[in-house]
């Protein structure tokens, strides 16, 4: 397995230590190493989306970066918005529209759809879907998707 | 059939409303249970040498070097499975005549297609068993590849199996009325296309996996599996490999995507399953996205030649269609690759009464990836075919493209019928369809649309499909040709002692909603609410036996048996009911949980209760009163093959001349599937179709190179449907149950598959209409576009 490095990081609240090969993607970190499964993998390189995550505060690819330079940031994972109440609305939204079949590109959507609604907030539909437009979800037809993102928008704006 | 006849409207029925999906919550925390989430002690990981060649002999495979890597567990190659791989011919009688030789796992001797598994490496980690793969010296000696279907046939072509005289795999021909006379008639106007319709795939998000556990001291075998059919696959595994099939358990937990990719048997999973057996420790494989791309099964893939006459008054006078299909070096197991072309044939022109049909379907071996059934297998070529022709027939004749349909459709009052091709259609509606389509879409609206933006230098187009589809297949689809693959389904409902209802059913879910249809049927017709309902699929050792979810059956055959195994257990529960309240069984209802007058709707006892005393204090009954309260009920449909279904589809897209790029403004679909279940996850169905036939349409293609390389193989390169270029799609519904259960529902999960590319491509050419040139070439590319206008 080659050279490994010890790393020390934050995933989802909780400290870790661990030593890793450094040729280990974050996503196969997290996945095997950690059991955090919740972020999936599906291309390998960083076209599909299934393995968006969030690292110190920035939705990452986890299959781009490796394991090695996450040593001292901070990881947002599926599990961890599951968690900690940050994503509610959107999930809810999910589920009412069905924004969701399989579920496999699932986390990596919640996570751009969550980037959406806290940063860029703009109540377009072509926007959304602009935004959208890395990850890949081979059920939907993303319209669903768009419906419930462009809801908790409007809702959040209300807030 | 018989059955209560009230259960649709009934207070607390479920059927018919669009009740969200309870899973829905586990996936979105990201508690989903994938294959490849699985970690077992003592697992290893698979990997796999593929052939770098299209076509090559095998001359040596030295695998000294990657035996010496620390953590490589054992390296087989073809040869090594032998003795532990009974052979696989992908061939079914009923497609008379179609040939395929015997496959194994991996490839002995001969590489037949760039991907096809050589080598097989398992270690403690998958990253292992990938250096070692690089350090296997396998030595071919490349040989011609045949990759073109059009010129396999021909004398000077290599043969890609020694033991047959040339590449044909299999031939059908359809002649029905006289075809002959009626071109030849001189009142009718003849139109000739040729169509041609690009490989693609599934592309699963998620790819392929398998994690395989075997217990020697049971012989039993475990297959994790992320598929549709666990009966099948518990079938085909213990003829292949030897065990009893009762020691073969196949688990479907969440599958992240199938679009009948995954139902069949490939050798890279078969080699996994055989070599957990042969360790005796478990065995994970899962395909990366390159391994995916050339080895799981392509589709389409089809040279269609057609013609077609009509009449001044729009009458189709004949159709004729000549398919040609190259599928591979091998017929896929155990469905078979005949199928597509197959359903070509039966098909093409199904929506309208046509007397003089004729069709040839030609199916080719090549060096290339093999090709099997994915979402709605044959319906984009049938449907563009027939479709593409009737529309410039209509143009030729100046007629309106929905008038022509409404003189050859069939009658909405007239079924059944059978088609030119010998289809049994019943209980449709492609009248009333097509008709709520144009008032739906505003198509006058969008006809003066057109003409005001072709003044402005604006080419839009409008297109439409009427379309059937293959729903609910008998036994005539598979198991009359020796398959293992069950058209029936079974459903097991029981009541425990706290009042709640557990259902297990043979049919899977795969994100369409098929667990929470169960629970909507099952609640709805025995009367409980649905959350004391829990549901079990995916599984073979706790659920009924039976097909799985494919071919549009899962709400259609697997719903009935729930609703008919709900229903003999509500008269099982009303009996007990009925002895222990000393009443008449036929005086009581179930709703809400609750035993009541079915009079008055009162309470008389609670089901909670009602366990109670059959559970735990049976000495409250009668001696000769033995409950059983658990009900199994299995369903197939009888008499006719099929269960079609129809829709009307309409396409308005925008063709920017300069650069090819065409923008999908708005799509429309009209669609009955007889009795709706859900609402919102029946239109989801028919929207996720549309956007993968909008990805036939328009982007998806493996390209293979003239030397049977696929040069696309990575999700840069080989392009899906993007949220940015995919239209709003607009749904309504006609609901004309199938006489052929109770519950009346058809399916309607390929609809949009099959449908879409057909309105697309008429949509392209109507805008291009005023250029005079077409496009029958799928993907419509930019380039293509633009070749067809001759401006590239």
């Amino acid at each position: 397995m080659g050279q490994t490095e010890n790393i020390t990081l934050t995933v989802n609240d909780e400290q870790v230590t661990e030593s890793v090969p450094v040729r280990l993607n974050l996503v196969d970190f997290l996945r095997n190493n950690l059991g955090l499964t919740g972020s999936h993998v599906g291309c390998e390189h960083g076209v599909c989306g299934a393995c968006t995550l969030e690292v110190d505060g920035v939705m990452v690819r986890g299959c781009l970066m490796l394991a090695v330079q996450a040593d001292g940031s901070s990881i947002t994972t599926i599990e961890g918005l599951g968690e900690n109440q940050r994503a509610a609305d959107l999930q809810d939204a999910f589920k009412r529209n069905n924004s969701l079949q399989c579920g496999y590109c699932t986390p990596g959507m919640m996570a751009s759809a969550l980037e959406y609604v806290e940063t860029i907030r703009n109540p377009d539909r072509d926007a959304i879907r602009e935004h959208l437009s890395g990850n890949y979800c081979r059920c939907t037809g993303y319209q669903s998707i768009v419906d419930a993102v462009l809801e908790v928008v409007e809702e959040r704006a209300k807030r | 059939m018989t059955g209560p006849l009230n259960i649709f409207d009934k207070p607390n029925s479920y059927i018919g409303r669009s009740v969200s999906r309870p899973e829905a919550q586990r996936l979105i925390e990201g508690r989903g249970q994938y294959v490849d989430d699985l970690q077992l002690p003592r697992m290893v990981h698979a990997a796999f040498a593929r052939s770098p060649y299209a076509h090559a002999k095998i001359i040596n495979i030295n695998k000294s070097e990657a035996e010496k890597l620390p953590g490589v567990v054992a390296i087989f190659d073809g040869a090594d499975f032998v003795d532990h791989v009974s052979p696989y011919v992908g061939t079914l009688t009923h497609l008379q005549g179609l040939r395929s030789p015997p496959q194994m796992p991996l490839a002995i001797d001969t590489a037949r297609w760039q991907g096809e598994p050589v080598v097989m490496v398992v270690a403690q980690s998958r990253a292992i068993a990938e250096d070692a793969c690089a350090l296997i010296d396998i030595e071919f000696e490349p040989l011609e590849a045949v990759c073109d279907a059009e010129t396999a046939l021909e004398l000077d072509s290599p043969v890609i199996h020694d033991e047959y005289e040339n590449n044909r795999a299999w031939e059908r021909i359809v002649d029905s009325g006289n075809v002959d006379d009626a071109f030849a008639r001189d009142d009718v106007t003849v139109v000739e296309r040729t169509f041609n319709f690009a490989r693609h795939t599934g592309v699963t998000l998620e790819p392929r996996a398998s994690v395989v556990e075997f217990n020697p001291s049971e012989n039993a075998l475990t297959y994790h599996y992320s598929g549709q059919a666990p009966h099948m696959m518990q079938a085909i595994l213990s003829k292949i490999l030897n065990l009893h099939e009762e020691n073969i358990r196949v688990i479907a937990k969440d599958v992240g995507g199938s679009f009948g990719i995954k139902i069949h048997l490939y050798g890279d999973e078969l080699a996994t399953a055989a070599a957990a057996k042969i360790l005796k420790r478990p065995v994970k494989f899962v395909a990366d996205r390159n391994e995916s791309f050339v080895s799981d099964i392509h589709a389409r893939d089809h040279r269609v030649k057609g013609r077609i006459a009509v009449a001044q008054s729009g009458e189709i006078a004949a159709l004729e269609i000549d398919d040609l299909t190259g599928i591979g070096p091998y017929s896929m197991y155990p469905r078979s690759s005949g199928i597509e072309c197959n359903q070509v044939l039966n098909l093409t022109g199904a929506p309208y009464a046509i007397e003089n049909y004729r069709a040839k379907g030609t199916i080719v071996f090549q060096n290339k990836n093999m090709m099997c059934q994915y979402r709605a297998v044959g319906h984009p070529i049938a449907m563009a075919v027939a479709d593409g022709l009737l529309e410039s027939a209509a143009h030729e004749i100046n007629m309106d493209v929905v008038e022509i349909r409404r003189k050859n459709l069939f009658r909405d009052n007239n079924y059944p019928v059978t088609t030119a091709a010998g289809m049994k259609l019943d209980d449709l509606s492609h009248q009333k369809a097509l008709e709520k389509l144009v008032s739906f879409m505003d198509y006058d609206g969008l006809r003066k649309d057109q003409v005001g933006a072709r003044e402005q230098g604006v080419y839009r187009g409008i297109g439409f499909v009427s379309m059937v589809e293959v729903t609910n297949p008998s036994p005539m689809f598979y198991g009359i040709g020796g398959a293992p693959i069950s058209a029936q389904d079974g459903a097991t409902v029981r009541l425990d002692a706290a009042g709640a209802l557990h259902v297990s059913s043979s049919i899977t879910e795969q994100g369409q909603g098929t667990n929470t249809i169960i629970a909507q049927i099952a609640a709805g017709v025995f009367g409980v609410d649905m959350d004391r309902v829990k549901v079990t699929t995916g599984d073979t050792a706790t659920t009924p036996y039976g097909g799985g979810t494919w071919a549009s059956r899962g709400a259609g055959i697997g719903g009935e048996a729930v609703l008919l195994a709900s229903n003999a257990l509500k008269e099982q529960v009303l009996e007990v009911a009925g002895v222990i309240l000393q009443s008449s069984a036929e005086n009581l209802d179930i709703e809400h949980g609750l035993v009541v007058d079915s009079e008055n709707r009162t309470e008389r006892i609670s089901l909670g209760d009602l366990g109670k005393i059959v559970y735990y204090r049976g000495n409250e009954l009668p001696s000769d009163v033995t409950p059983e309260l658990i009900a199994t009920r299995h369903f197939r449909v009888t008499d006719i093959p099929f269960v079609f279904t129809n829709g009307a589809m309409a396409a308005h897209v925008e063709v920017d001349i300069e650069t090819g790029l065409v923008k999908v403004l708005d799509f429309w679909a009209v669609e009955d599937c007889g009795r709706v279940i859900n609402p919102k996850l029946v239109d989801e169905q028919i929207r996720g179709g549309v956007v993968q036939g909008i990805g036939g349409a328009f982007y998806e293609e493996c390209i293979y190179s003239d030397d049977g390389q696929l040069q696309n193989a990575s999700m840069a390169d080989y392009l899906v449907p993007m949220a940015a270029e995919m239209p709003d799609i607009h749904i309504a519904h006609i609901e004309t149950p199938t006489k052929t259960s109770v519950l009346g529902a058809k399916g309607a999960g390929e609809a949009g598959t099959g449908g879409a590319p057909a309105a697309l491509m008429n949509a392209v050419n109507d805008a291009l209409r005023p250029l005079n040139t077409s496009i029958y070439q799928m993907p419509m590319t930019p380039q293509r576009i633009l070749k067809a206008q001759g401006t590239v």
